[in-house]
C-alpha cells in the first residue's frame, strides 16, 4: 500500500525541500519506488535541488488540468533507479491546485509507487494545505530557533484538525520531527535550543537531527541531494533518518557526546 | 525600574537558549489553548443554539453574541456575551404558550 508523506514546517527556509529531496532519494536508494512532488506552485525549486531543472516539460498543474499525462510529467532521476520527480508549475494562478485534482493525481500515483513525498511550500495557504491534506505521515522540519518551533506547533495543530484523516475521524497523521541546521557547539554554549528542548515543546517523536553543514549548500549548488554525499555529515544523517523511517534502529549521531548518551538511553531500547 | 530589571535578569547572555525555551513553552501553550487539540468542538453548536434561544425573546444579530472559552490554571471559564439592542421594538412577542409573558 502506497504511503503519502508530507514534508512540512510552516516557516520558510528551514530545509523542507532539502529534506524532501534527500528523503525521497534515500527511500529510492533502499529500493522503494518513490516519487517526490513539488507543491510550491509559482515558486518551484525542488527541480533545482534534484538537478533536473532542464528536463521539466510538463508539471503537476498540467496533469491536474489534463493537459498532460502523469507519464509525460514525471521526470525519472538519472542517478537513482525507481526515483521520480513531479515538478510544480510556475503559474501564478492561486487556484491551480484543488482537492479533486490533487486527489486524482495522488490516487493514480498510488497505483505504481511505494512512497509519495509531498514537498510543501512555506505558510498555511492553499499549496501547503493541499500538500498536507491527503498525508498518512508527516515530516515536520524544524530549526532549533523560536519562530520555527512555534510555526511547527501551528502546523501540528492543522495536521490534527484539517487533514483528511482528521476530517474523516481516521487514525491521525503520524508525525515525525526532523531537526535541521543543528549545531551541538552552540547548544553547549547555551546559544541554541537543544534537541530535547524542542522535543519537550513539540512533543512528537524524533526521526532525525541534521547538523548544520556546508555540504548542504554545496549539494544544492550542484543539484545533487545531500544524501548521495556519503562523506558528508548531513548526508550520513539523512541516510540514518531514512533507515529509521524504514524501521531500523540507528542511534542519533552529530549530537554532543553527552547528549548522544542521553538519547541512547531514551530511544536506544 | 522593576519592568526593565525583569528583562535584564532573564536575558543572561550566556544562556539565551533557556530564555527561548521558556518563551516558547508559554506562547505554544497559549496558542494550543486557543485553537488546537484541546479546543472543544461543541463551541460553534453551543453558540448557535444559545442564539436561537435568545432570539425567541429578543432580536439580536449573529455577530452580537460572543462565546469565549478561557483557561485559567486548573479551571476553564466559559464567557458568554450578548449585546442586546436598546430599542424596545426589537423585543419579540412570545407566542409559545408555555413561555412567560415578556416583561414590561
Amino acid at each position: 500500500m502506497a504511503k503519502i508523506i508530507v514534508v512540512t514546517s510552516g516557516k520558510g527556509g528551514v530545509g523542507k525541500t532539502t529534506t524532501s529531496a534527500s528523503f525521497a532519494t534515500g527511500l529510492a536508494l533502499r529500493g522503494h519506488k518513490t516519487v517526490v512532488i513539488d507543491f510550491d506552485v509559482g515558486l518551484r525549486n525542488l527541480d533545482l535541488i534534484m538537478g533536473c531543472e532542464r528536463r521539466v516539460v510538463y508539471d503537476f498543474v498540467n496533469v491536474i488540468n489534463n493537459e498532460a499525462t502523469l507519464n509525460q510529467a514525471l521526470i525519472k532521476d538519472k542517478r537513482v533507479e525507481s526515483l521520480y520527480v513531479l515538478p510544480a508549475s510556475q503559474t501564478r494562478d492561486k487556484d491551480a491546485l484543488h482537492k479533486e485534482g490533487v486527489e486524482r493525481v495522488l490516487e493514480e500515483l498510488k497505483q505504481s509507487f511505494d512512497y509519495i513525498i509531498c514537498d510543501s511550500p512555506a505558510g498555511i495557504e492553499r499549496g501547503a494545505m493541499m500538500a498536507m491534506y491527503f498525508a498518512d505521515e508527516a515530516l515536520v522540519v524544524t530549526n532549533p530557533e523560536v519562530s520555527s518551533v512555534r510555526d511547527s506547533d501551528r502546523i501540528l495543530g492543522i495536521l490534527a484538525s484539517k487533514s483528511r484523516r482528521a476530517e474523516q475521524a481516521e487514525e491521525p497523521v503520524r508525525e515525525h520531527l526532523v531537526l535541521t541546521r543543528y549545531s551541538p557547539e552552540r547548544v553547549e554554549k547555551g546559544d541554541m535550543l537543544s534537541v530535547d528542548d524542542v522535543m519537550e515543546i513539540l512533543a512528537i517523536p524524533l526521526l532525525g537531527v541534521i547538523p548544520e553543514s556546508s555540504a548542504v549548500l554545496q549539494s544544492s549548488n550542484s543539484g545533487v541531494p545531500v544524501v548521495l554525499d556519503e562523506q558528508a555529515d548531513a548526508g550520513i544523517a539523512y541516510a540514518d533518518l531514512v533507515a529509521r523511517f524504514l524501521g531500523e534502529e540507528r542511534s542519533h549521531r552529530f549530537l554532543s557526546v553527552e547528549r548522544k548518551g542521553f538519547f541512547k538511553r531514551l530511544f536506544g531500547n | 525600574m522593576g519592568f526593565f530589571d525583569y528583562f535584564r535578569s532573564s536575558r543572561h547572555k550566556d544562556n539565551t537558549a533557556a530564555v527561548a525555551k521558556e518563551r516558547l513553552q508559554i506562547i505554544v501553550a497559549h496558542e494550543r489553548g486557543a485553537n488546537r487539540r484541546h479546543s472543544p468542538d461543541y463551541l460553534p453548536a453551543l453558540k448557535r443554539e444559545l442564539l436561537e434561544v435568545v432570539r425567541r425573546y429578543v432580536q439580536v444579530e449573529q455577530d452580537q453574541i460572543k462565546v469565549h472559552l478561557d483557561r485559567d490554571g486548573d479551571f476553564e471559564v466559559l464567557e458568554l456575551n450578548i449585546l442586546l439592542p436598546d430599542d424596545e421594538s426589537a423585543r419579540v412577542t412570545v407566542t409559545t404558550p408555555s413561555a412567560p409573558k415578556p416583561a414590561r
